[in-house]
């Protein structure tokens, strides 16, 4: 701190070069007249305090920390089985909305824990299963079965039908659930919002061609 | 103390006995600030600090009613909204209040970096300005979520979506973000507690220290050409303005600040009885999907950034950039604690400022249009104008029909309607021949997905004979020339189906 700015704060008390600590030489004041070995002994409980009340605060910022953490946890761990419902639901041939309810759920989630994702049904025992969320920023894509394509309404990233980019500035296809079949009911392996870090590492932008023969 | 009857003055010694407050407080009010900071160019401050506390009132109010709960949020704003009486103005009042105090700050901020406000001694003023600015955005954010609307849904999903980008810990920042493994009654709850606890708490503290430096370290004088900051003056000659050449803070200055915090909480009373409250917008369900998110107002310019970085650029530049921009905004008062404030020797500080604006202004005028995004309904919505049809032959209006039903529309605009994501195709003939349509709808490429594999053949000729007779009335259609040259030579043509189109015009 410069002289100016001691000036600035109303702190006329230029500072002594004594050499001595200012913390020490407030409690000279404190205790004028009496032997420097009783005031070091009062500051040394004081550092005792300061010490014992950091233990007590670092032992409790382990639960604390913790607690906070808790969220925090492995993909797998949100993740589980889910049906769909019966294969026969799924036309061969199309792309369907299909709804499920996120398996991680609390009682107050409302609403927000149905889940949407569309399911292809490319021959009879052959699936794709692609996440709602854009790649790009997470926002629903819609499917029209006319142009055979998904579009999404915020940034305008579009995918063909079998989920690879078209066009816009997601750098990859749609993202894809695991799935298989079971006693005639159509399952995937949910649980979690799908962003580029779960779902798959980044991709470098790739254009898809929709299964078209008719590029080079 | 001014004189009251006894009784009150009795009382008043009683309270100040105990308190000890007028010394400070008259030392506050009366300190000599120099005359000319007592402007309309000073009251911005004031203004942001006075609609903090219509935000904590009117917070406060909505808090009796609201349930942070994401299977009751939603319900209870609509009782606010439509059961509640004047509910519905409280939630206007907070909402336009935030608005404003938005625009407040940020006038504030380009108002104190113009007028040199932050160089020595006033450097931590303007940092904790920079937190107090950020920390007005984290509570325009997320206040947006607590609105627990589709808007609210998808922008918490955008901002999941931008933490999942970072390397490494992505993931578990997501998890950490919406406080497990989707957005649910979890996520909303964290946002409460940033939004009621959390940030207000830390806003008031800095908020109230940087009042206390104000105080204590002088209003910044009117920066005049040539008047150089140096740190081994500047004290003595700002002392000695405000003391040969001050008033007193209160009422010199001090009236203006109360006038002008009046006239801002007036129009935010008059805007949010004319505009009523923002939202809530439809039900948080994900499973409805026909849905247009869209962020609030002073985040649109960042739904517009990201919509034109390169795919390739937007990581590194979605995670960096603000990085970099917060570490210039706080060290600026270090690398230029000292020199000119005056604007007219600063014209690097103007030219910033108006950058600024001018880049912020057009990408929320772009973020308002959003020309990138498809319009979802027009194949079905915007019909065909009937000047593109008439006299078409069967061949057109089947190509037509192709064109909507294909949802070409969604992305490209016909008679001044439809998507703006590609070129408006009104006089698309005059720049492409039919063998380049044909090209292009088949192969896709730039921006364009490629139709090749879902049209059919047939579909395919229509759509490119109706494409080709998309050119005004006095201006041929494109054609190429070697195919021209071609025609006129040989005079059969009979193989180049492509003529066919432009000729049926």
């Amino acid at each position: 701190m410069t002289n100016d700015e001691h000036r600035l704060t109303q702190n006329q008390d230029a500072p002594t070069p004594t050499g001595i600590p200012p913390l020490n030489e407030l409690a000279k004041h404190a205790t004028s007249g009496e032997d420097d070995r009783v005031v070091s002994r009062r500051w040394l409980l004081m550092k005792a305090g300061i010490a014992l009340n950091g233990l007590v605060g670092l032992a409790l910022a382990v639960p604390v920390v913790r607690y906070i953490f808790a969220p925090w946890r492995k993909d797998s761990s949100y993740e589980s089985w889910i049906s769909l419902g019966a294969v026969k639901s799924f036309p061969a041939g199309e792309t369907r909305l299909a709804l499920f309810k996120n398996p991680f759920t609390r009682s107050w989630d409302g609403p927000t824990d149905n889940v949407a994702c569309y399911v292809r049904r490319e021959e009879a025992d052959k699936f794709q299963v692609f996440a709602i969320n854009c790649a790009h920023l997470g926002c629903p894509v819609r499917w029209f079965p006319q142009s055979q394509l998904f579009m999404c309404p915020c940034h305008g990233g579009v995918y063909y039908a079998d989920g690879s980019r078209a066009s816009g500035p997601p750098t990859r296809g749609l993202f894809t659930y695991d799935w298989k079949v079971v006693s005639n009911e159509l399952h995937i392996d949910a649980g979690q919002m799908p962003t580029l870090s779960n779902s798959a590492k980044l991709e470098k932008p790739e254009i898809g061609e929709g299964d078209c023969t008719c590029r080079g | 103390m001014p004189r009251v009857n006894g009784t009150g003055q009795r009382i008043y010694a009683w309270f100040e006995r105990r308190l000890q407050l007028e010394g400070p407080v008259k030392e506050a009010a009366l300190h000599p600030v120099p005359r000319n900071t007592a402007s309309w160019w000073y009251v911005f401050g004031s203004a942001a600090f006075t609609l903090l506390f219509l935000q904590i009132i009117t917070g406060i109010l909505l808090a009796l009613i609201y349930v942070p709960s994401a299977a009751h949020a939603w319900d209870s704003l609509n009782v606010l909204n439509h059961q509640v009486p004047l509910g519905w103005y409280i939630r206007a009042l907070h909402g336009w209040g935030s608005n404003f105090m938005v625009a407040i700050v940020l006038i504030h901020m380009a108002q104190v970096f113009l007028f040199g406000a932050y160089k020595f001694p006033r450097e931590l003023t303007w940092i904790l300005g920079v937190f107090l600015l950020l920390m007005t955005l984290g509570m325009a954010f997320t206040g947006q979520v607590l609105r627990f609307d589709q808007d609210a849904y998808w922008g918490l999903g955008i901002g999941a979506s931008i933490m999942g980008r970072v390397p490494f810990i992505g993931g578990g920042l997501v998890h950490l973000l919406l406080g497990g493994p989707i957005i649910a009654g979890a996520t909303l709850s964290r946002f409460f507690t940033l939004h009621v606890f959390v940030i207000p708490g830390l806003l008031l503290l800095f908020a109230l220290t940087h009042v206390w430096m104000v105080l204590k370290l002088g209003v910044n004088e009117w920066p005049m050409p040539g008047r150089v900051v140096r740190r081994a003056t500047y004290v003595q000659e700002y002392n000695k303005l405000a003391h040969e050449d001050g008033i007193p803070f209160v009422p010199g200055a001090f009236w203006k600040d109360l006038v002008f915090s009046g006239a801002v909480i007036a129009a935010v009373a008059v805007c949010a009885l004319i505009m009523g409250p923002f939202g809530p917008g439809g039900q948080p369900d994900p499973s409805i999907i026909q849905t247009v998110p869209k962020p609030d107002f002073f985040f649109l310019w960042i739904y517009a950034v990201l919509s034109y970085l390169p795919p390739a650029l937007e990581t590194p530049f979605i995670l960096i950039a603000p990085i970099i921009g917060i570490a210039i905004l706080l060290a600026l008062p270090f690398y230029a604690a000292e020199g000119e404030k005056s604007w007219h020797r600063r014209p690097v500080a103007v030219l910033v400022v108006s950058f600024v604006a001018v880049a912020w202004g057009s990408f929320t005028q772009l973020g308002t249009v959003t020309p990138w995004s498809p319009h979802m309904s027009a194949w079905s919505a915007d019909a065909i104008p009937a000047k593109f049809l008439r006299g078409a032959s069967p061949l057109v209006r089947q190509g037509a029909n192709v064109f909507q039903d294909k949802q070409c529309r969604n992305c490209h605009a016909v008679g001044g309607r439809g998507g703006q994501r590609g070129p408006a195709l009104d006089d698309i003939a005059t720049r492409m021949t039919p063998d380049e349509l044909r090209f292009k709808v088949v192969t896709g490429g730039g921006n364009m997905p490629a139709f090749g594999k879902n049209l059919s053949p047939a579909e395919i000729e229509a759509l490119v004979a109706f494409l080709d007779t998309l050119h005004p009335p006095n201006q041929r259609p494109a054609v190429n020339p070697v195919n021209e040259v071609y025609t006129s030579t040989h005079a059969s043509g009979g193989e180049d189906v492509s003529a066919a189109p432009g000729a049926a015009r």
